[in-house]
């Protein structure tokens, strides 16, 4: 009993099966990686990699409803954690699929590349999870270093190593700022547990005044915002964005910044809740920022991928209404966004693989040309999830924005509400020309060529094998993605019931209100 | 008899999406049916409804979202019956029309129309703020296709000048319908609800009134369009596909009008009687700039568009007279303007086809010698849209300047000189086109069945309206002079002894 004592703290290991589970995973997929047969690698890595996702899924569903410490008040099990728990699965389960035939994972070594994609989801979970201000910074390491890696891996595009390298340099300069705001709130307030640091807040004593206490918290939005690609701190958004093989930016655009607002909602809005005075303003200033400048930056852009950069700039200042109003409802508005949000951009970015596969023009806005004609399974669920990210009805897009608009009215931020709309409204002349681009421009030439069976005579034998006949059917899966989460957004716009379930429960785990 | 508003408000999305999946050519019959079923349902509610109750008929009332509020409820009393039998009415023909036609693409072609007629029914017949607002944007979206994919040269740039500036309005409403629900809610025991009988149980401060009334002036008013904010009228105009046009101009123009009824006036009274003088200002503005438009633009499309942007400018006047008059006589114009513009823009398309496809009243001319049945058509359409005494429309502007007499009796004075502008430009469209030297390139011929088909019943209505307006004022009379005030004048004015 003693011996056990001493070993180290008493381990809840159901409570810790999702995280566990992908960490085994991870380690499996790694050795996996290393064998021989391109069967193992190409195949059975892929599919342990989805395995592994859907039992961290299956173990969160296990253990929904309970709520509990883990490993010493290191880590909290409640309806947030695992709700997150169950975006970052989802998203990873979609980015798997859309790599599965890319080009980075081949450079990349197969194990490794879905490796570090695990290893980067178990660090947004221990991130959501964090209970103190250690495991918060742990959690944010083992989110970012193997996104730096993933950003750089097809070796052999110079935008791919630039984007690794950026992302790299931004992201340190972020965690450092991070590191060193959240020591200085240890130093205000003597503790770095959460629980404790807003005891320490409540009792007052001039504590919420104090410059120490005031200049943590602004370096920590500062690291934050890096992280959630909140303005001015985006800079390096677009570019990473582009530079990235699509699938990571995929990723990076939804799950990272699930993790970042998760964090962001149990630092503020449970640990500093009563400092809320000093950090709700500024952020709020922030969220207004953000929300301009990444409207009006997405305007002029004809890069798909640096597009939907500028518009996740714009979505993340919408969602930190949510954070800044530091209510039930503002949590769950903000969890709520952010599963539509993930629907919305993982088809979007679906159908950007698919087009790069099949036309020569990378991820321009033209590769969108006509195929509302020609390829209608990537058409509407292209259409469905810009309609959504622009917040029009029957998407899951409305609901969403309904929902943070009625937290921020009701939180007393009513004019955060009319600039979630003035950005919705420049947000229109970007996504509109995305959708007239699918339905309202003629189709452009080598798609019809990729579509119309080949002139007998004219192709060499081999022309069934040509890559543009292979791109075509060689891509259930993305067009799968892509068409599940277009239905899902336009599902969830109709039916919202079981995804507010959801967000009720992580709502009330913070015992807001 | 409960007659289910969700039928009749699914009908004709239901057959849409079932003609994405049917054979093309048949995408245009299985249109038309819907819009035919949806023609009789509006017929039985017509027929069917009670006119002594002033109260909601049909009523449906289904949680739709706890959380936020939000009730799917539907009803049907004497302010939107007008609405949706004028709607029923105008998208069958449109779709009658559209059904003769060879369109690119059809089955989605179909598909658009028809989900602009469930949005717009839905923004008709909801009872739920939230509701309202969800079908109001989402009217948007079937237009923005239909013009952007099936219109005129400029389309792209047209469709999305449109939906920026309509959208603009409608998302400050959408931010200030939320704040009602939620202001309202904060007084009051029971949780957030955004249905119309209990926002107007929960009266808010004049203050909050008035921001909350400025934000759904705004979308109501750029989707009108009023004058100032008319931007994007002549481009869309300009370039959307006929048929759309149709019921574009007959229908969602009138949805914005019916939504100052349905929601600014038992919601805001005091702020609707603060700006009274404002938006009669604007009124004013719009009948006089659209008719002095009118009878200058040689556009036939341009001279029907900017006489619509007068013709509500009356039927505001009408409402924003705040008392029982201008009420009947707003709800019974909108009414009667719809199924006037319907039949001038298929008369158009059939002039257009007579003079060289050009639009031009400069390039028409003498089309009546060959074609007295059109001409016959014609002239009475055009006699209903200069409010000739006699017709419909001269009862309607007749109660709405009475409304306005009674209460400003400065801007129905100077609203008169836009009847007189209506007479003009309506007779020049008809003289330019009819009559005068034939066009260069004008072939005239009678017009056929099928045109007759279509033109044939609504030139009926219209006469039938003209014979018994009553018919439709004693549908309305009930509930515009019932318990809940959509005249906020005749409350205040009357203080409690």
């Amino acid at each position: 009993m003693t011996a056990l004592a001493a070993s180290g703290p008493p381990l809840d290991w159901a409570g810790l099966s999702p995280l566990v589970a992908v960490l085994v995973g991870a380690l499996i997929v790694l050795m996996l990686g290393l064998a021989r047969s391109r069967l193992a690698r190409e195949t059975l890595v892929p599919t342990l990699s989805i395995v592994t996702l859907a039992v961290a899924l299956g173990c969160g569903i296990w253990q929904w409803g309970e709520r509990a410490d883990l490993i010493a008040g290191a880590l909290r099990l409640d309806e947030l954690t695992l709700a997150l728990t169950f975006l970052f699965c989802v998203a990873g389960i979609a980015t798997v699929l859309l790599s599965w035939r890319h080009v980075a994972p081949r450079e990349a070594a197969h194990g490794e590349y879905y490796a570090l994609l695990l290893t980067s989801i178990a660090g947004m979970i221990v991130l959501v999870a964090a209970q103190n201000l250690v495991t918060l910074f742990l959690g944010f390491e083992l989110l970012s270093i193997p996104l730096y890696v993933l950003c750089a891996t097809e070796m052999r595009r110079a935008a791919s190593l630039e984007s690794g390298l950026k992302y790299l340099i931004v992201g340190s300069v972020g965690s450092a700022t991070l590191l060193y705001g959240l020591a200085f709130i240890y130093g205000a307030t003597g503790s770095t547990d959460f629980a404790q640091i807003a005891r320490a807040l409540a009792a007052g004593g001039g504590l919420v005044s104090d410059p120490l206490l005031l200049t943590g918290i602004a370096l920590a939005i500062v690291g934050l915002a890096f992280k959630a690609s909140t303005a001015p701190f985006h800079q390096w958004t677009p570019d990473v964005y582009e530079g990235a093989p699509t699938p990571v930016t995929a990723f990076m655009a939804v799950a990272t910044k699930a993790a970042a607002f998760g964090v962001m909602l149990r630092l503020f809005d449970v640990a500093l809740i009563d400092a809320a005075l000093d950090w709700a303003p500024p952020l709020a200033v922030l969220a207004a920022v953000t929300i301009v400048v990444g409207n009006v930056g997405a305007l002029g852009q004809s890069s798909l991928k640096r597009l939907l950069a500028y518009s996740s700039v714009a979505q993340a200042g919408y969602m930190l209404a949510g954070v800044v109003v530091a209510s039930r409802l503002g949590v769950q508005a903000t969890v709520f966004y952010l599963a539509v949000y993930l629907a919305m951009n993982l088809a979007a970015f679906a159908v950007i693989v698919a087009r790069e596969r099949e036309t020569p023009l990378g991820d321009d806005i033209d590769a969108l040309n006509g195929i509302g004609a020609t390829r209608p399974l990537l058409a509407w669920p292209m259409t469905i999830a810009m309609l959504g990210l622009a917040g029009l009805p029957a998407t899951a897009g409305f609901i969403g924005k309904f929902y943070l608009i009625d937290a921020a009215v009701a939180g007393d931020y009513a004019w955060l509400g009319v600039f979630i709309v003035v950005g919705s409204m420049i947000s229109l002349a970007y996504y509109l020309r995305v959708i007239a681009a699918i339905w309202m421009r003629p189709a452009i030439e080598g798609d019809a060529a990729a579509l119309a069976p080949p002139p007998a005579g004219e192709q060499p034998a081999l022309a069934g094998a040509s890559e543009e006949a292979t791109g075509l059917r060689a891509q259930g899966e993305v067009v799968a993605v892509a068409v599940i989460f277009g239905a899902a957004t336009l599902v969830l716009g109709i039916v919202p019931s079981p995804l507010l379930n959801l967000v009720r429960g992580a709502g009330a785990a913070l015992g807001l209100l | 008899m409960t007659l289910h508003l969700s039928i009749v408000l699914w009908l004709p999305l239901a057959f849409g999406v079932i003609g994405l999946f049917a054979p093309p050519k048949l995408a245009g019959r299985i249109a038309l049916l819907g819009a035919l079923l949806v023609l009789a349902y509006a017929v039985v509610y017509v027929v069917d409804f009670d006119r002594s109750s002033g109260g909601l008929q049909h009523v449906t009332d289904e949680t739709w979202i706890a959380e936020l509020g939000i009730s799917y409820k539907l009803g049907l009393d004497g302010l939107n019956l007008l609405f949706v039998a004028l709607t029923a009415i105008t998208w069958f023909a449109a779709t009658l029309w559209a059904s003769f036609e060879v369109w690119d693409k059809p089955r989605l072609f179909f598909f658009h129309l028809l989900l602009g007629e469930s949005a717009v029914l839905g923004a008709l017949l909801a009872q739920d703020l939230a509701l309202f607002v969800l079908f109001f944007d989402l009217m948007l979206i079937p237009f923005f296709f239909l013009t952007g994919v099936w219109g005129g040269p400029q389309r792209i740039a047209a469709t999305t000048k449109m939906v920026i500036y309509t959208l603009a309005g409608s998302l400050l409403m959408l931010t200030a319908a939320i704040a009602t629900g939620v202001l309202a809610a904060q007084g009051s025991e029971a949780g957030l609800s955004f249905a119309f009988s209990d926002l107007a149980r929960r009266p808010l401060g004049e203050g909050t009134q008035d921001w909350l009334f400025l934000f759904f002036a705004a979308a109501f008013l750029v989707k009108m369009p009023a004058f100032p904010l008319h931007g994007w009228m002549p481009d869309a105009y300009r370039n959307m596909p006929l048929p759309a046009l149709a019921v574009f101009a007959a229908v969602l123009s009138k949805v914005a009008a019916y939504g100052f009824l349905r929601v600014c006036a038992p919601l805001f009274p005091s702020a609707m009687e603060q700006f009274q003088t404002l938006l009669l200002a604007i009124a004013l503005a719009g009948i006089l700039y659209g008719s002095a438009m009118a009878f200058t633009t040689t556009s036939a499309r341009l001279i029907l568009g900017y006489s619509s942007l007068a013709q509500l400018g009356f039927i505001t006047m009408g409402i924003f007279a705040l008392n029982d008059q201008g009420t009947q006589g707003a709800l019974l114009q909108s009414f009667n303007h719809g199924l006037v513009v319907a039949p001038a823009f298929f008369i158009l398309a059939l002039l257009a086809a007579r003079a060289g496809g050009s639009e031009d009243i400069r390039e028409m001319g003498g089309i009546a010698m060959r074609a007295p049945v059109l001409a016959a058509m014609f002239l009475i359409v055009a006699f209903a849209t200069l409010a000739m005494p006699g017709s419909s429309n001269f009862v309607g502007e007749f109660l709405i300047l009475l409304g306005v007499f009674q209460a400003k009796l400065v801007f129905s004075i100077v609203a008169f000189a836009g009847v007189v502008m209506a007479s003009f430009y309506a007779l020049r469209l008809y003289i330019r086109a009819m009559h005068n030297r034939t066009g260069p390139r004008v072939q005239s011929r009678e017009m056929s069945l099928r045109d007759g088909l279509v033109l044939v019943p609504l030139v009926l209505a219209i006469v039938a309206i003209s014979l018994f307006p009553q018919f439709a004022l004693q549908r309305t009379e009930k509930t515009v002079g019932g318990e809940t005030s959509y005249t906020p004048a005749r409350v205040a004015g009357s203080p409690a002894p």
